[in-house]
């Protein structure tokens, strides 16, 4: 019978993945969502790409304001970056998908380099309004700058190819998330258990005391954003190239402060709290939508306050996880694991 | 007042301080300090509250910038660096009020100490690859047998550092500044707040950490016991200004020492622990 963990090495200690059993469910649901797109419909298909692009948003913003904690309110700006980096990079240079959403995050990172630069003078509520700036000056040049974003008309983007393969459908395209999810999501965990992550959460947790540590404030706020700002273009890249077109109504402000709830419903500083909560705010409103639709059916009468009580009821679901679990779903996720672990002889 | 003379390039002495002046608004916090640390040596600070102890070692790991004055370590002038600059030259500290990332575990508090001998880059921090991964299994290695074990901290290790007692916080936070691999270690108040066995415990530490590293340890304290036990000399400050410097035995004679705790010298001497 199980009564505990027992490591021989520190390599196990160190790991992310520590037991069998864990490695058994992991290779379950590898298995399962690589499997997903045979079983599944387009619609499930269509969530599941969002959810995707959603995590890769969620992780990036995560480590910027969950670890390091500098709260962004300019998220959805980084994200339009990485966008229109693309759209212009495939239609106008004729640059193909894969090297065109790398370069869009690392535009995107280099966009904010720049506005993470009064994050070394300014801290909490300050930094959310230079952050809230830097959106509002994004959004303004995606909409003014004619010439490259083509205003408000938007941009066509052609799907993805390689070779004669086009990942055109939500199906074949559901491979291309999957793949930057999962190279995302290891990415940002590996770079939380070295000297980067550590230096990241020391300066959220007491600065001063991590500048006496030898840690270069400057440099790792600085690194903290362009970080978080590339993973942020990637998603943008990735969600253009799957809705196929890009235009400035796509990254408004009410998108960073969905960004900015999935970290805080999921769990900030935690990378499987990223993930829960971009499952948590794409799913939810999905499910409502249905729950709604199905409903007018019942009720034909009422049918016209079912829909904008979804809002209401999205809204309300989030206070609510916010008063019942500050921690977020990352915690719920620890707890149920911890009282499973050595069930049923815990003591 | 002394004039800063031509021996600061002498070798023997670690660390070199000379007329430092440290003023906030019309408060002269320090006044023309003069101290130097030899290399391999137990230097205590004391005296009374507000003395400007804890504000000389901020200055000497630069978090406060004294408006005159120069700093030396190993004959270098350290004078105008940064804070973060202070670590990678060996020198590591503790604060009086525990200063632990309180949101990260024991261990990563430690390891966040070695931070300035790292040179992971961020690509392969993030696939974990190679050097990255050798340099952190090392890292852990050599905590885990040389600092966890010395201290006797190997039960605590994978709590959040919040959550632990103040006593325990303290020893952490010993941990991660001998993680720092210094050779001098400032250390504000270690054995402040503990009872005599965990005080018993911190002086044992500091001794071993002298005498097995070789590190040069500056040691502010107002528990006189472990003070007059354990330190080779003693300085002591007043109103920001130095009255006395000498080994052990000499300060507590010293008649401006006694007059500057308590201003009677009957009371003093069961303080001092003459």
């Amino acid at each position: 019978m199980r009564c505990g963990d027992f490591k021989e090495s520190y390599l196990e200690d160190e790991k992310i993945f520590q037991t069998l059993f864990v490695k058994f469910w992991l290779v379950l649901l590898a298995a399962g969502l690589i499997l997903l797109p045979a079983i599944a419909n387009e619609y499930i298909l269509y969530v599941a790409n969002l959810i995707g692009i959603a995590i890769i948003g969620a992780v990036g913003l995560n480590l910027l304001t969950g670890c390091t904690g500098q709260i962004s309110l300019g998220h959805a700006a980084f994200v339009g970056v990485g966008g229109y980096t693309t759209a212009v990079l495939i239609t106008k240079v004729g640059m193909p998908f894969w090297f065109a959403m790398p370069m869009g995050g690392l535009a995107s990172a280099a966009v904010g380099l720049v506005i993470g630069i009064p994050s070394l003078r300014v801290k909490g509520l300050y930094l959310c309004i230079a952050t809230l700036a830097a959106q509002f000056i994004l959004e303004w040049i995606f909409v003014h700058w004619e010439a490259v974003t083509h205003g408000i008309r938007g941009i066509n983007v052609p799907p993805p190819q390689l070779g004669s393969m086009v990942f055109d459908t939500e199906r074949s395209f559901y491979y291309i998330t999957l793949l930057l999810v999962v190279v995302g999501v290891g990415f940002a965990r590996n770079i939380l258990r070295t000297k980067w992550g550590r230096a990241f959460v020391a300066i959220r947790d007491r600065d001063l005391a991590a500048e006496m540590m030898g840690i270069n404030l400057f440099r790792y706020k600085l690194a903290a954003f362009a970080v978080s700002s590339f993973y942020a273009g990637i998603a943008g890249g990735l969600w253009v190239s799957f809705i196929k077109v890009v235009t400035p109504e796509h990254f408004p402000f009410s998108l960073s402060i969905e960004y900015l709830a999935m970290i805080i419903v999921g769990g900030l500083g935690s990378i499987l709290g990223s993930i829960f909560g971009a499952i948590f705010m794409v799913v939810v409103p999905e499910m409502l939508n249905v729950i709604a639709s199905a409903s007018r059916d019942l009720f034909p009468t009422m049918g016209k306050h079912f829909i904008p009580m979804k809002e209401v009821v999205f809204g309300t679901l989030i206070v609510l996880f916010l008063v019942f679990e500050p921690h977020g779903l990352a915690e719920i996720w620890h707890r149920i694991k911890n009282f499973f672990t050595l069930w049923p002889f815990s003591y | 007042m002394t004039q800063p003379t031509n021996t600061t390039r002498n070798e023997e002495y670690l660390l070199k301080v000379e007329g430092i002046f440290l003023r906030f608004g019309g408060v002269n916090v320090l006044s023309d300090v003069t101290t130097s640390v030899k290399e391999g040596e137990i230097f205590a600070i004391i005296g009374p509250n507000g003395a400007g102890k804890t504000c000389l070692l901020n200055c000497v790991n630069r978090f406060y910038h004294p408006s005159q004055g120069r700093i030396f370590f190993e004959g270098r002038d350290i004078t105008p660096l940064r804070p973060y600059q202070i670590p990678p030259l060996g020198i590591a500290r503790t604060f009086q009020n525990v200063e632990l990332f309180r949101g990260m575990t024991v261990i990563d508090n430690i390891k966040l100490g070695r931070h300035v001998h790292l040179d992971t880059g961020l690509l392969s921090a993030g696939f974990y690859f190679g050097k990255a991964r050798r340099t952190e299994l090392a890292l852990r290695k050599e905590i885990e047998e040389r600092i966890v074990d010395l201290l006797e901290i190997e039960h605590i290790r994978k709590k959040k550092v919040g959550t632990l007692p103040y006593g325990l916080q303290k020893r952490v936070e010993l941990a991660r500044a001998l993680a720092m691999q210094p050779k001098l270690l400032l250390l504000d108040e270690p054995v402040t707040g503990m009872n005599l066995e965990e005080t018993e415990d911190i002086a044992r530490f500091i001794l071993d950490i002298h005498d097995e590293w070789g590190v040069t340890v500056i040691l502010i304290e107002h528990d006189m016991g472990v003070v007059m036990d354990i330190s080779d000399r003693v300085c002591v400050l007043d109103f920001g200004v130095k009255i006395a410097e000498g080994p052990p035995r000499e300060i507590r004679h010293d008649d401006r020492v006694i007059k500057a705790y308590l201003g009677e010298k009957d009371l003093t001497y069961s303080r001092l622990g003459a």
